[in-house]
């Protein structure tokens, strides 16, 4: 794709004209060749497979039959590198750099390259199209739908899509009092954690008495196994710096700031190359477009804590000092950054203002439910065929986004629980997976939406396990300054490690009730008062499982080792000698042929190896 | 001013003061641990929890924090508080169990003994000595390290600091006699929780005591623009 060398941009219609300059200049008929260039693809080798495409296409000299473009996540991370050829959009999955001159020549004649396609494993058809893909068919991908279509590294590609005009006809056609109420109107709620209104948070910011006021982007997502925001910011950065520029105008601000982890190397990479290519277009920068308005974006690299995803611990993060959160009794759109009225936005926030402009509040409001609005990104990981980023309207049930976007759980196991919302999310349970999915809902039954986190468990998942699990996570995430959280959740993480290692005591339930009830009630910011969700929802659905591990010493699972006694089945047994090799203690011994094989159970340490290497069922795990 | 009510009882306050300073003027008690009038309140013992009600909504408030308001209602105490106060002692139990000031206000609080298994602190990581050092001394000896439950206090990388001036006020400020310093002839010892440093004492010219560091009436003399004598003598010789 050629660069378009363009001066600074000053006025609507230049923006226009170097727009349909962009689409002349391209042939919407020949096709492209789109690689999945996010973190997600690289990791399964996708940057060779980019390398065989160049060669492949140098080669044959199909410069001008043939584009090539390297874009964002698509979602479909379980079947990746992919390789989808637009304009058609024909999917390949788990592409490898040998197939890709068969990919090109078949592209050239206009042929598809069956062997490669999606199978449904459904109907065991081969799928051409990657949007007759069962995991895409329930989406609704108003945000993530453009990140095939964009090179985030070139700013043309998301010009040629109309990105911007958005951002023109607010300057010149729209007040910020008028931009705020189109937001508000469209419902918007951050999607951050807390599904705050935004529109009423501008409102409060435009509104505060200050010298100067800012605008962040909330990109340090440090919930484990979530990557939604970092697919958004790696994939269309253009997306979410409009948003920006759109909220800057409508607070009043002219400085923002993008807080970003620096264990996201390609998001800070491309956010900084869309914030330069910009600048340089005069979309960011001073008098952008000529309507006189400011606004410039500055990149703050974030050490990873998890805490300073929270507003003030990141605002104190971002002046340099330690990440530590503080009480909120003032607003940070009062008092935030340097003291002055900060609005925080999470970066999928920002990414759905240019949309709701773009089409009006009525339009985006058709999308949800009552009290929740719009699409949301969550990230479905753990026992789950189409592990992924998905995007799907809110109100959505649990059910469809596991079963039909998911495609249910593998090797045919019985789905458990859901954990919604991140590590202080709560786990629901099957009874509820009806639930439409929206911010009230979620939290009605015990969990939350959190940033959008979603880890789903089969039976095999222990559930004092699970909650031990996270309450360990947010222990050594805790910031440590306020007693409650500090200390509570040490004591959390030490009932339920005793519990799970067969010390449990009648009474451990109601005290871990009794301390949620202190986090929830007296700790110093979010983390500490959420962090009871996982350990409430789980006495709440699952009470029997932790009753058997405390009164009957039994894991009912069979994941908490201490808890666990294999034996043999000497009926079973015809002493074929496997399980004793794969002892790793020799706590098995070989009686001869036929003979069933005898356990030490002195020896075992239950490492659950025979039990695995069994096939006739002559392990018994109990 | 602003009039607001505490436990039912109506109180003017000025404005931009906190509920717990209010309370305190007007012989209203709420426990607290990690509050000092002298440092900017820090919010982390969570013991001075107050209920308020403002904008027709209740809820729970660090009272250290809090500012008051025209019309505010304060409860400072309920069962709810208590229930949370109960729980932050237990912690605090668990985490200092030897000590007596932690114990004997767990005592008044309702709390006899813990529910969680014992540990041997007696810091409890308030950091009213980090906040004294910094923001009343201004020298910064002393900090809070690592995060969450590896939290401790100490000098930077636990060696001897080379800011500190001895002057103990850390120990002086601590609530709960963590810190502790004793002078024995020409040396003042101060102890933290997680290391110690030594300090030689200055002797007086007239009577031959050892009477403050060195370290403390230099830095002091320097602050002031004293003369070099300034502090040959000890308060009493002084004339
Ligand atoms: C412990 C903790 C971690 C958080 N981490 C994030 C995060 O990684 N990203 C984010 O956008 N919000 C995070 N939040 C929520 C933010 O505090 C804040 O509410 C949000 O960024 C506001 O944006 P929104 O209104 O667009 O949701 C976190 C909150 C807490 C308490
Ligand atoms: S005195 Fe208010 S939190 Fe400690």
């Amino acid at each position: 794709m050629a660069k378009t060398k363009t001066k600074r941009l000053s006025s609507p219609q230049e923006l226009e004209a170097l727009r349909e300059l962009i689409v002349k200049g391209r042939d919407p008929n020949q096709s492209c060749i789109v690689i999945c260039g996010g973190t997600g693809c690289l990791a399964l080798g996708a940057q060779e497979v980019i390398n065989a495409f160049k060669q492949e296409i140098e080669k044959g000299s199909l410069k001008n039959k043939l584009a090539l473009r390297v874009t964002g996540c698509p979602g479909f991370c379980e079947r990746g590198p992919l390789v989808v050829i637009k304009p058609k959009n024909i999917l390949y999955q788990q592409v490898k750099s040998e197939d890709i001159s068969e990919i090109v020549s078949a592209t050239v004649k206009g042929n598809i390259v069956d062997r490669l396609l999606y199978t449904d494993p459904d109907t065991g058809q081969k799928i051409t199209y990657e949007h007759e893909v069962p995991f895409y068919k329930k989406q609704k991908r108003l945000l993530l739908g453009d990140n095939s279509n964009i090179d985030p590294t070139i700013i043309e590609d998301y010009l040629a899509l109309g990105g911007y005009a958005t951002l023109s006809k607010v300057l010149f056609k729209m007040s910020p009092d008028k931009v705020i109420d189109e937001v508000k109107k469209a419902g918007l709620r951050g999607r951050g954690g807390g599904g705050f209104p935004t529109g009423v948070k501008w409102e409060s910011c435009r509104q505060a008495q200050g010298d100067t006021r800012y605008v962040i982007c909330n990109c340090d997502e440090g919930d484990p196994g979530a990557f939604m925001d970092r697919s958004l910011m790696e994939g269309n950065p253009h997306s979410v710096l409009e948003g920006m520029l759109i909220g800057a105008y409508a607070i009043g601000s002219h400085q923002g700031y993008i807080y970003v982890r620096n264990e996201y190397p390609l998001a800070v990479r491309n956010a900084g190359i869309a914030i330069k290519q910009a600048g340089e277009l005069g979309l960011l920068g001073k008098n952008i477009l000529g309507s006189g308005f400011d606004f410039s974006v500055k990149i703050s690299r974030g050490g990873g804590a998890f805490v300073c995803g929270e507003s003030t611990a990141l605002m104190a993060s971002l002046e340099g000092k330690v990440g530590e959160p503080r009480a909120k009794y003032v607003h940070t759109v009062e008092k935030g950054l340097w003291e002055q009225p900060t609005n925080l936005n999470n970066v999928e926030t920002w990414a759905n203002v240019p949309l709701i402009i773009k089409n009006g509040a009525d339009w985006y409001a058709k999308v949800g439910t009552e009290g929740s609005k719009g699409t949301k990104i969550f990230s479905l990981v753990g026992k789950i065929n189409n592990t992924g980023l998905v995007e799907v309207p809110m109100g959505i049930t649990l059910r469809e986004i596991i079963y039909d976007v998911g495609g249910g759980i593998p090797d045919n196991k019985k789905f458990k629980a859901v954990q919604t919302g991140g590590p202080s999310g709560g786990c629901i349970p099957e009874s509820s997976l009806d639930l439409p999915v929206d911010f009230d809902q979620l939290t009605d039954v015990g969990s939350m939406m959190g940033s959008g986190g979603m880890i789903v468990m089969d039976e095999n998942s222990c559930m004092v396990d699970i909650a031990k699990y996270f309450i360990n996570f947010l222990e050594g995430e805790s910031c440590g300054k306020c007693v409650p959280c500090r200390e509570g959740l040490k004591r959390m993480s030490q009932i339920l490690t005793d519990i799970t290692e067969g010390r449990g005591k009648e009474g451990d339930i109601e005290l871990l009730e009794r301390l949620s009830a202190t986090l929830a009630d007296s700790s110093l910011c979010a983390l500490g008062s959420t962090a009871p969700n996982p350990v409430l929802t789980t006495i709440r659905y699952f009470r029997d499982e932790y009753e058997a591990h405390i009164k009957d010493k039994r894991c009912p699972a069979g994941v908490c080792r201490e808890l666990v006694t294999y034996l043999i089945d000497e009926e079973n047994c015809p002493g074929c000698g496997l399980c004793v090799k794969a002892c790793p203690v020799e706590a098995i011994t070989d009686m001869g042929k036929k003979k069933p094989v005898v356990l030490d159970q002195e020896k075992c340490i239950k490492c659950g190896a025979c039990y695995d290497v069994c096939k006739l069922g002559a392990i018994i795990r109990k | 001013m602003v009039t607001l009510k505490i436990d039912g009882r109506e109180v003017q306050a000025e404005e931009g003061k906190t509920i717990l300073e209010v309370a305190r003027e007007n012989n209203i008690y709420i426990p607290s641990l990690c509050y000092h009038e002298e440092v900017t309140p820090y919010g982390a013992c969570r013991l001075c929890l107050v209920e308020v009600t403002g904008n027709g909504r209740e809820r729970l408030v660090v009272s250290c924090l809090y500012e008051v308001a025209d019309g505010l209602k304060v409860k400072t105490n309920s069962e709810r508080i208590a229930a949370n106060r109960q729980m932050i002692m237990e912690l605090l139990l668990a985490r200092c169990p030897n000590n007596q000031a932690i114990q004997e206000l767990a005592r008044q609080l309702g709390v006899e003994k813990t529910s969680f298994k014992l540990d041997d602190n007696q810091c409890m990581l308030c950091a009213l000595c980090v906040r004294v050092c910094q923001e009343v001394v201004g020298v910064s000896a002393i900090s809070l390290v690592n995060r969450g439950v590896d939290r401790a206090l100490a000098t930077p990388f636990y060696e001897p600091s080379d800011v500190c001036i001895g002057c103990g006020s850390c120990a002086y400020v601590c609530p709960v006699d963590a810190i502790r310093f004793e002078d024995i002839g020409d040396t003042r010892y101060i102890y933290w929780p997680n290391n110690k440093m030594e300090f030689k004492l200055k002797k007086c010219k007239t009577c031959g005591n050892y009477w403050a560091p060195e370290k403390e009436l230099e830095y002091i003399r320097k602050q002031a623009n004293l003369p070099a004598d300034a502090f040959d003598n000890c308060p009493d010789c002084r004339e």
